[in-house]
C-alpha cells in the first residue's frame, strides 16, 4: 500500500493502483503549474494531522519519550541526584515523602513525585523506569516484526501447501495460552543478570506477539503478488527472496506500521504484568511495571508510589492506543471503521 | 456440523500434547530444579528426593511415565510444594475461585460493553460517542494492576465499603472489586468492538430493508443490527478467555484469592513441575474448547458461515 521505494526516486505521482481511489483533494493543475504530486505519506501525515486525538496522542508520546530520555540527566544537572541516588543525612525513620514535600513536611520542588521507601526521588525513577518500558515495548515489536513479516511475507509469496501449513500452524498458536507459557519461560530461566533477563523478555514477548502480524503481512503479499509490478520483476529474472523483500514488504508497510504502533502499547503491558509478577524486570533495573509492583506494597499508606508510576504509563498507553487508530485512519482508508 | 466438530477435536488433542510436552521441556532445560531455591541441602538429601521423584532416570523415562499417567486417567500426579495434595484436587479446589471470578467479569464487561458500544454507534459522533470511546480507550489503557489497588484505595481504605482483599465464599461483597477490576478492559475492548460492528451493520442493506418495511427503530435495533453488529464480540469471546486468564493471575494476586491463577504463579516461582503442568494443560483444554464453542456459535448466528 505504500509508495514503492526502488520507484520512488522524484516526488511525483507514485501511489500504488489501489490507493489511487483514495486520493481525494487533487487540485486540477493550473496552467503552467508543475503538478506536485501527493505521496501515500504526505497525504496520511495531513490526515493524521487533522485527527485532534490522534495529535493530541502523538505530543503526549513525544513528550514522554523525550522527558524519559533526557530528564534524568536534566534532574542530575538541576539538583544534583541520580535516580538510584539513596539520600543518607534524613532527619526522619521514614524516608517516602509526599509529592512537593520535604524531609521536614515543608513545601520543596526537588521532589514533585515525592519519594520512595528508600527516599529516592520519584520522577527521576518514573523516567528512568520510562526508558526501559518504552525500550522493551519497541525492541519486542522489532523482533515481532522480523518474525512476523519474514513469516506472512514467505507464506503469502510461495503460497499454496506451504502457505496452508504455515497459517495452520499460526491458528494453531493463536489459540495456546501463550501467556502462560511465556510465564513458564521467564519463571524458569530467571537470569542471575538484569540484562540477561531483559534480553529474555525481548525473545519471550517479540516471540509470541507476531502471529496477527504475519496474518496482515499474508493477507497484503497475497493482495499484492499478481500485480504487474511483481511479473515485470519476475520477468527480468530477479530472485524469489528479492521479490518478497525488496518488492513486496515495502508495499505492505502502511498496515504494517499501524499495526506495530498498536503492538508497542500491549507488550509494553504485558512487559508490566510480567515485572508486575517478579519475573519481569529485575533490580536495580526498574520499569513502570516492576515500580508499581513496589507500590502496591505500600498502598495504604503512601498511595503515590504506586500512582505516579501508574498513571504515567497509563496516560502513555492512551496516547500510543489513541496515536494508533489515527494512523489506522491516516494509512489505510479501507479499514476505517467509519 | 458434526463432521467440524470430530476434526477440530481431532486438531485439539494434540495440541494440548504438544503444550504439555513444551512446558514439559522448558522446565526441564532450565538450570536447576524445585528443591535448589532456598539453600544447599546436604548430599544425601538430594539423593533421596532424587530417588524419590524419579530424577535420576533418563528424560525419555520421565517423560513417558508423565505423558502415561495423564492420557491413562487424567492424572498429573502430586503436587510438590503442596505435600500430599495432587495436582487434580488442587485444581479442582481453586478453580470455582477463579470461574466465579472470571465468569462474573466476563458477563458484567458484556452487558455495558455491549450497551456502551450501541448507544455509541447509533448516535455517532455525538458526546454520548465521544465520551464513551474515550472511556474505553482510558479501559484499555489502565494496567489492572493499576487499576485495582486505586480501586481498593478509595472504596475500602478510603471510604470503608467494600473489604480489600480475601475470598469470602460465593457470593460475597468481596468480590465485587476484583469482578470490576478484572472486567474493565473487556467492557472497553466489547464496547469498542460493539461499536465498530453496529456501524457497520447500520449502514447494509438489510438493515435499509428493515427499516423500509416499517419497523419500529427499537426492533430494526434489537433484532436486525444486534444479531449482526455483535459478530466481532462473539469471535473476540475466544481470545477473550485468554486474556482473562491472565487477567485473573493478576486479580488474584492482588486481592489475595486462592484461585487457580494464584495457584499457576506459585507453581512457577517454586518449579513445582506437575503442578505446572496440570494448570497449563488444563487452561489449554478450557481455552481450545471455548474457541471450538465460539466457531459453533458463529455459525448459528450467522448463516452465511457455513463449516465444511
Amino acid at each position: 500500500m505504500a509508495t514503492n521505494k526502488h520507484t520512488d526516486e522524484t516526488d511525483l505521482i507514485h501511489v500504488a493502483p489501489e490507493m489511487a481511489v483514495a486520493e481525494a483533494d487533487v487540485r486540477p493543475a493550473e496552467a503552467g503549474e508543475f503538478v506536485q504530486g501527493t505521496s501515500l505519506w504526505r497525504d496520511a501525515w495531513r490526515r493524521l494531522l487533522k485527527n485532534k486525538l490522534a495529535v493530541f496522542g502523538l505530543i503526549v508520546v513525544g513528550i514522554v519519550t523525550l522527558a524519559s530520555i533526557v530528564g534524568p540527566t536534566l534532574i542530575k544537572r538541576t539538583f544534583g541526584f541520580t535516580p538510584d541516588y539513596i539520600p543518607t543525612d534524613y532527619p526522619t525513620l521514614i524516608r517516602s515523602f509526599p509529592p512537593f514535600t520535604g524531609p521536614n513536611g515543608e513545601f520543596s520542588w526537588t521532589h514533585p513525585m515525592g519519594t520512595d521507601n528508600a527516599g529516592r526521588d520519584q520522577l527521576a525513577r518514573v523516567l528512568q523506569g520510562g526508558q526501559i518500558s518504552l525500550f522493551v515495548g519497541i525492541i519486542a515489536t522489532l523482533v515481532s516484526l522480523l518474525i512476523g513479516i519474514s513469516y506472512g511475507a514467505i507464506a503469502g509469496y510461495f503460497g499454496g501447501r506451504l502457505d496452508n501449513l504455515m497459517m495452520r500452524v499460526v491458528d494453531v498458536l493463536y489459540s495456546l495460552p501463550y501467556v502462560i507459557v511465556v510465564i513458564v519461560l521467564l519463571s524458569m530461566f530467571r537470569s542471575q543478570t538484569p540484562r540477561g533477563q531483559l534480553t529474555l523478555l525481548f525473545i519471550a514477548l517479540g516471540s509470541v506477539s507476531w502471529l496477527t502480524m504475519a496474518r496482515i503481512v499474508r493477507g497484503q503479499v497475497l493482495s499484492l503478488k499478481n500485480q504487474e509490478f511483481v511479473l515485470a520483476a519476475r520477468a527480468t529474472g530477479v530472485s524469489g527472496a528479492r521479490i518478497i523483500f525488496r518488492h513486496l514488504v515495502p508495499n505492505t508497510l502502511g498496515p504494517v506500521i499501524v499495526y506495530a504502533t498498536l503492538t508497542i502499547p500491549q507488550i509494553m503491558l504485558t512487559e508490566a504484568f510480567l515485572s508486575f509478577l517478579g519475573i519481569g524486570v529485575q533490580a536495580p533495573l526498574a520499569s513502570w511495571g516492576s515500580l508499581a509492583a513496589d507500590g502496591v506494597q505500600n498502598i495504604a499508606i503512601f498511595p503515590w508510589q504506586l500512582i505516579f508510576p501508574g498513571v504515567t504509563m497509563a496516560l502513555t498507553l492512551f496516547s500510543l492506543n489513541f496515536l494508533g487508530d489515527g494512523l489506522r485512519d491516516a494509512l489505510d482508508p479501507q479499514m476505517r471503521t467509519v | 456440523m458434526l463432521r467440524f466438530i470430530v476434526r477440530r477435536l481431532l486438531v485439539t488433542i494434540p495440541t494440548i500434547l504438544v503444550v504439555i510436552t513444551i512446558t514439559w521441556g522448558l522446565i526441564k532445560l532450565a538450570p536447576g530444579n524445585f528443591y535448589s531455591g532456598e539453600k544447599r541441602l546436604p548430599p544425601a538429601i538430594e539423593k533421596a528426593i532424587r530417588d524419590k521423584y524419579g530424577l535420576d532416570k533418563p528424560w525419555y523415562q520421565q517423560y513417558g511415565k508423565m505423558m502415561w499417567g495423564i492420557l491413562r486417567h487424567l492424572d498429573f500426579g502430586t503436587s510438590l510444594r503442596f505435600e500430599g495434595q495432587s495436582v487434580n484436587t488442587i485444581i479442582r479446589r481453586s478453580l470455582p475461585v477463579s470461574a466465579a471470578v472470571g465468569i462474573l467479569a466476563y458477563l458484567l464487561a458484556l452487558i455495558v460493553g455491549i450497551t456502551a458500544g450501541s448507544i455509541a454507534a447509533l448516535k455517532q459522533n455525538s458526546k454520548w460517542d465521544y465520551g464513551s470511546m474515550a472511556l474505553a480507550m482510558l479501559g484499555i489503557s489502565v494496567p489492572n494492576f493499576v487499576l485495582g489497588p486505586i480501586l481498593v484505595l478509595i472504596f475500602s481504605l478510603g471510604l470503608y465499603w467494600l473489604p480489600p482483599s480475601r475470598w469470602g465464599g460465593f457470593p460475597s461483597r468481596n468480590l465485587i472489586l476484583p469482578i470490576l477490576t478484572l472486567s474493565a478492559i473487556y467492557m472497553a475492548y466489547i464496547a469498542r468492538l460493539t461499536r465498530a460492528g453496529m456501524l457497520e451493520v447500520l449502514r447494509s442493506d438489510y438493515i435499509r430493508t428493515a427499516r423500509a418495511k416499517g419497523l419500529s427503530e427499537k426492533d430494526v435495533v434489537i433484532r436486525h443490527a444486534l444479531r449482526g453488529g455483535l459478530m466481532p464480540v462473539v469471535s473476540y469471546t475466544g481470545p477473550a478467555l485468554a486474556f482473562l486468564l491472565t487477567g485473573t493471575v493478576v486479580v488474584e494476586r492482588i486481592f489475595a484469592l486462592p484461585g487457580l491463577g494464584n495457584y499457576f504463579i506459585q507453581a512457577s516461582l517454586n518449579r513445582d513441575e506437575p503442578l505446572i503442568i496440570g494448570i497449563v494443560a488444563f487452561i489449554s483444554i478450557t481455552l481450545l474448547l471455548m474457541n471450538m464453542l465460539v466457531d459453533i456459535a458463529y455459525a448459528f448466528l450467522d448463516p452465511r458461515v457455513r463449516y465444511h
